[in-house]
């Protein structure tokens, strides 16, 4: 692919959170494009607050200074909905209420206005990730790596700029895993996105090839190595 | 990211105004005449001349004593039958059972219950019926004292049959939440007793959200005058219906001091949370210091049979009363010791019909409108707050219950001057108003835990993929809450059918509903008429729990994650 | 069919009644005018479904007639109405009150004519129909508890307290106060009364007192402190004597007369009372009583009174409500409500005088099995200056009401 512009990609400039005025990490980081920064840490370090934080959702009891880039674009004040960031739980959290399809169809920018057309993306997203023939189904009669797959093609034809992943692997079980992680990671790069995980697997930073940043408490903790974007490996 | 401010946010605002305005208004209105200063009626001065009548009243501590010692036993005793049955049920068959048969026992108005327990357990009625003559030897009803008796025994029992149930409702409502199972699991695999992880693990946990509604109970039932007129002791009567009466006294110094008597009860009912206040802090104490003792209690099985009984009981005694004041319908002559009627006749209820159809439809309006707007202000105000992120357990929360915590009469009497000069009084509206101060606070008692369990992370991920604030709202929250929304709309419509001051106080008597039709002909003699409105009063607030159970198994009947209740 | 026919004709008499060609016809005219299309709230006890079917029939036939509608305003006591009125007055709402027409008399009465929350003085006595109320032989019509009634309310019906017993229970009812008690004695638990301050229990009260006082003159006027004490002393002597043999040993009374009237029917009492010399004889005939119970009154009479309806001074409908209590004492309507399965109540009006045709309704009229005769009802003794009222009320209160401290 072509060079990537040197503002693209997901910039934490300067990140820091506390609680009650106690530090709870800091971190500064660039992820170019199709590159994964896996983040590590114990529980309770702020992995969460980081992630509520790059999305748009931290709460007010937390104070937070620093800024979210995303290809230039600086995000710290923009609501959440119009960041344009990906988010997928720990559980799929498909909504109940509707329907496979009606969960793909929810997330497709309204900016697409054909009915059919509409239909056809979510259908072909099902297709792509082995679930044709499944539109129709009650999301809670689906297995726990199919909910994963449905998940991550809603979160995909929202057309997010990036990527967050909260753990989302942890609840399949080991064989399944491997295969939903390729695929999240495949289709990641495919479409260029910045991804930001957050896991406490080691499996799942080696099978991200890419940076791996521990999060914690003491200053300076930032990923300084991203500040100059470099190829690691894989892409494409 | 929106940030919280210092301005708070529309529905904020709207709410306190709507329930701090009228209240304190009302409030002002009831303090001013209980210190002799009443303008409008010829008082200019300060003076303590209305609460030196009303300490010279005779009976008056007597009366105190009864509204402090019925409302306080009364809502303890409540929440001990409900805390143990559950303790020792939950989880069963029985208690699957029983919590069906429970709920509908919610919509039963307090007045409506009360005539049905006194059809029930009169000297001459059903039960003494049932047995007589044949075992008893009765050829004319006992002259027993059971009914008003002086000590306020019945009038507990009664109070109890009707707070049991919104109890045993609002502390299931608090079970219901995740990993409490695994509680359970985990107190069973340490060795505990049922009944002892309940109190040692569950309880503790969900006891916060049940305080509230514990609170009301007390401020109501410290306060309560339908139920009082009904089963309560008239030598003397509680504080809260003497008030009435003087209030509606041709005699005007009497106003004066019904409204220091008004001040009065809102001491005693203050007295009363307090004392349970306190009595809650010695209880958690002594718990406390139970839980390091390593009793396990596993042989609980009498403690078990124990607090099946009364629930038991209760449940049968409620529907027994319904099911009475259903043969009393068609009942034209039934005499003593008859235990079915001798002369039926369906005349008097197609009349009743007829006539009642009005007074049917203007408590189908208010009660819809207010339970609507209520529920509406409700999802609104939870939505913005969350949405603001402020945190749920606030100073609002204080406010919202303030109508709750307060006795009626306190204030009532002050709002209806006040409405009397806005030239609202008798007016659809204002009916409406009064309705909705009382009535909001149930529908946010019954909503915002619902909403605050709503996993945060289904508005995540939709806000992930782009949804706007009003998409989040409409197509993820308000679908996932539909039950605990239809849930909280019935309840409201239960609650305002069954106003029955703010009704007569603020309607002026041209607002007639089926509760103010229902208490004149419960002073009269008719029990086929006073069965029937009681029976009518109870018909919206089921029709309302009906279609709150019904719509979301229909509208989520292929959806397997919607039919666990959330 | 007859009785139809006699009614439509009634109907069409009182139309036509106001053609005497004088000022005051004109004045009437002007009356029917007004009140053509105005709702009058009539603000009335509601709790018998008898009274408020004859409340519903009324209505209907005005609103035929006379094109005013009138709305039924079931209320459970009417001192919650004079309160109403007093509170609307109080905020300076001079037209357009709630209340339009009050069903109403002695305390009430007087309470509001006090304090100035009533119609002008004299509408009463210009309605049409005036002219056949009985004002000679039923002097409480024009005096009411002692108060006069200025024409500031309208007669609607005469009250007279009655006993009500079952003849299977008892053969031989007693006739006298010391007869009662007697009784009582005999058959404890069997005897009650409404606990003051309801109506009826203080109406009991001064029966007693009526009985018991030793110079009756000091009832018809206001009461004295001073003396208070010793003049209901054998009253409450005779109360003291009673109370240990009352039903539920006087720990707690009957609500009201429709409650003791129940408690008959449920066989938990012997004796109850009515303020309605055909209450009984109604509720028979609507299975609310078995057919063997009897009326009786004391040999030295009962007090009796009558039942008026008054227009509040701030009714925006005051036409409409004159002609609702013009049509009330009518003869048709006055006839039809002393039908014992109607309601049983005694007419105002002076049926000896009145034109033949309407005469001959009362005539024919069967007063049900439990109504004694008009011969037979005994004297009437008048009520006492309505300031007894709450003075009773609260020496009773105060005595038995206040539980033991």
């Amino acid at each position: 692919m072509s060079a990537t512009p040197a503002h693209a990609g997901l910039v934490l400039e300067g990140v820091s959170v506390r609680l009650d005025g106690a530090p709870l990490f800091k971190i500064d980081c660039h992820i170019p494009p199709g590159q994964i920064l896996t983040i590590m840490g114990e529980s309770g370090s702020g992995k969460s607050s980081l992630l509520d934080f790059v999305a748009g959702f931290l709460r007010p009891v937390f104070e937070a200074t620093g800024r979210v880039i995303l290809n230039g674009e600086d995000l710290t004040h923009v609501p959440a909905p119009e960041r344009h960031i990906g988010l997928m739980f720990q559980s799929p959290l498909l909504f109940p209420h509707m329907s496979v399809l009606q969960n793909l169809l929810f997330a497709i920018p309204p900016a697409i206005k054909s009915r059919s057309e509409r239909r056809q993306l979510a259908l072909q997203a099902l297709d792509d990730v082995g679930l044709a023939g499944f539109s129709d189904r009650d999301p809670a009669t689906l297995s726990g790596g199919q909910q994963t797959r449905v998940a991550l093609m809603r979160t995909l034809l929202a057309e997010p700029k990036a990527l967050l992943l909260d753990e989302p692997f942890s609840s399949l079980d080991q064989n399944r895993r491997a295969d939903v992680r390729d695929l999240v990671f495949r289709l990641a790069r495919k479409n260029h996105l910045p991804v930001l995980l957050v896991t406490h697997d080691a499996e799942d930073g080696a099978a991200a090839s890419g940076m791996t940043h521990y999060l914690n408490k003491e200053q300076g903790g930032g990923c300084s190595t991203f500040k100059q974007p470099r190829v690691v490996s894989g892409d494409q | 990211m929106p940030q919280s401010t210092g301005r708070p946010d529309i529905p904020t605002v709207l709410i306190v105004t709507l329930l701090t305005g009228p209240v304190l208004a009302g409030l002002m209105g009831t303090i001013l005449p209980a210190f002799g200063y009443l303008p409008v009626l010829g008082y200019h001065s300060i003076s303590p001349e209305p609460l030196v009548a009303l300490l010279r009243t005779p009976g008056l501590m007597a009366s105190v004593a009864l509204s402090f010692g019925t409302g306080l036993i009364a809502s303890i005793l409540s929440l001990a039958i409900v805390l143990i049955f559950t303790a020792g049920w939950s989880g069963t068959r029985t208690f699957e059972r029983l919590t069906r048969f429970l709920s509908p026992l919610l919509s039963v108005p307090h007045a409506a219950a009360a005539i049905g327990l006194a059809f029930l357990i009169a000297p001459s009625g059903f039960l003494v019926r049932l047995v007589s003559p044949w075992a008893t030897g009765f050829e004319r009803p006992p002259d027993v004292l059971i009914l008003n008796d002086p000590m306020g025994i019945t009038m507990t029992l009664g109070l109890v049959a009707k707070e049991v149930p919104f109890l045993f409702l609002m502390t299931l409502a608090a079970l219901n939440r995740p990993h409490i199972r695994d509680y359970y699991k985990a107190g069973a695999s340490l060795g505990y007793g049922r009944m002892s992880t309940f109190f040692k693990l569950v309880l503790p946990q969900v006891y916060p959200l049940i305080r509230l509604p514990m609170l009301a109970v007390i401020a109501y039932a410290t306060s309560v005058v339908d139920v009082a007129q009904i089963l309560g002791p008239t030598t003397p009567a509680p504080l809260a219906p003497r008030l009435v009466a003087w209030m509606n006294d041709p005699d005007l110094t009497k106003r004066l001091m019904a409204s220091a008597g008004a001040l009065l009860q809102l001491l005693v009912s203050a007295l009363a949370l307090l004392v349970y206040l306190v009595l809650e802090r010695l209880v958690s104490a002594w718990q406390a210091a139970r839980f390091a003792s390593g009793h396990r209690r596993r042989r609980d099985g009498f403690a078990r049979l124990a607090g099946l009984l009364p629930m038991v009981l209760i449940v049968a005694l409620m529907t027994a009363s319904i099911g009475l004041l259903g043969i009393w319908t068609v009942a034209k002559s039934w005499w003593f010791p008859a235990a079915l009627p001798q002369r039926w006749s369906f005349e008097r209820m197609l009349d009743a019909f007829g006539v009642g159809g009005h007074a049917l439809f203007a408590t189908l309006a208010i009660a819809v409108l207010a339970a609507g707007i209520a529920t509406a202000l409700t999802l609104w105000l939870l939505e913005a707050r969350s949405y603001r992120k402020l945190s749920a357990r606030s100073r609002v929360n204080t406010i919202v219950f303030l109508p709750l915590l307060m006795p009626q009469i306190s204030f009532l009497f002050g709002l209806q001057m006040l409405f009397l000069l806005g030239g609202l009084s008798g007016t659809f509206e204002a009916v409406l108003l009064a309705h909705l101060i009382f009535v909001f606070p149930y529908a946010y008692l019954a909503l915002s835990d619902p909403w605050h369990r709503l996993d945060p992370r289904y508005a995540k991920a939709a806000a992930s993929v782009g949804a706007s604030r009003m998409r989040i709202f409409w197509q993820i929250q308000l679908p996932l809450l539909l039950r605990p929304v239809l849930v909280t709309f019935a309840v409201a419509a239960a609650v305002s059918v069954g106003q029955y001051l703010p009704t007569l106080m603020i309607g002026a008597g041209r607002i007639v509903t089926v509760t103010t039709e229902s208490v004149a002909l419960a002073s009269g003699g008719n029990r086929q008429v006073a069965a029937l409105y009681a029976l009518l009063q109870l018909v919206i607030p089921l029709a309302g729990f009906i279609l709150a159970a019904l719509v979301p198994s229909l509208a989520f009947r292929n959806r397997a994650a919607m039919r666990l209740e959330r | 069919m007859n009785r139809l026919l006699t009614a439509v004709f009634a109907v069409f008499t009182t139309l036509l009644i106001p053609i005497d060609a004088s000022a005051q016809s004109q004045a009437w005219e002007d009356v029917l005018g007004d009140a053509k299309g105005q709702t009058v709230y009539f603000h009335a006890w509601g709790g018998e479904p008898r009274i408020n079917a004859y409340i519903q029939w009324a209505a209907r036939e005005v609103e035929r007639a006379y094109g005013v509608r009138v709305v039924h305003v079931k209320i459970s006591d009417t001192a919650n109405v004079v309160s109403q009125v007093l509170a609307e007055k109080s905020v300076g709402k001079e037209t357009g009150g709630a209340v339009d027409l009050i069903w109403i008399n002695g305390e009430n009465f007087a309470s509001m004519k006090e304090n100035g929350l009533l119609a002008s003085a004299g509408w009463a006595e210009t309605l049409p129909n005036w002219a056949y109320v009985d004002i000679e032989n039923k002097p409480t019509v024009k005096i009411d508890f002692t108060v006069p009634t200025d024409g500031q309310e309208s007669p609607w019906g005469m009250a007279k307290l009655v006993f009500m017993f079952d003849s299977t229970r008892i053969s031989e009812p007693p006739s006298t106060l010391a007869g009662l008690l007697d009784y009582a004695k005999r058959n404890p638990g069997r005897f009650s009364y409404p606990q003051p301050p309801n109506f009826f229990g203080t109406t009991f009260l001064k029966q007693v007192l009526a009985d018991t006082v030793a110079n009756k003159d000091v009832l018809s006027r206001p009461v004295d402190e001073a003396t208070f004490d010793e003049t209901v002393a054998p009253l409450f002597a005779f109360l003291d004597d009673l109370h240990p043999n009352l039903w539920r040993q006087g720990q707690a009374f009957p609500k009201n007369a429709a409650d003791m009237r129940q408690l008959l029917a449920d066989s938990e009492l012997d004796i109850a009372f009515s303020f309605n010399p055909g209450d009984a004889s109604g509720a028979i005939a609507n299975g609310e009583l078995p057919e063997t119970v009897r009326t009786f009154v004391f040999d030295g009479g009962t007090i009796g009174n009558t039942h008026f309806v008054a227009i509040p001074f701030n009714s925006s409908s005051q036409a409409g409500a004159k002609v609702y209590a013009n049509f009330l004492l009518s003869p048709m309507a006055q006839t039809r409500k002393q039908e014992p399965e109607i309601w049983g109540d005694p007419t105002v009006l002076n049926v000896a005088a009145l034109p033949a045709n309407e005469k001959a309704l009362f005539d024919a009229m069967d007063l049900g099995p439990a109504t004694l005769s008009p011969e037979d009802l005994g004297p009437v003794l008048p009520e006492p200056h309505p300031s007894w009222v709450s003075a009773l009320e609260e020496a009773w209160i105060a005595r038995y009401g206040a539980g033991s401290e």
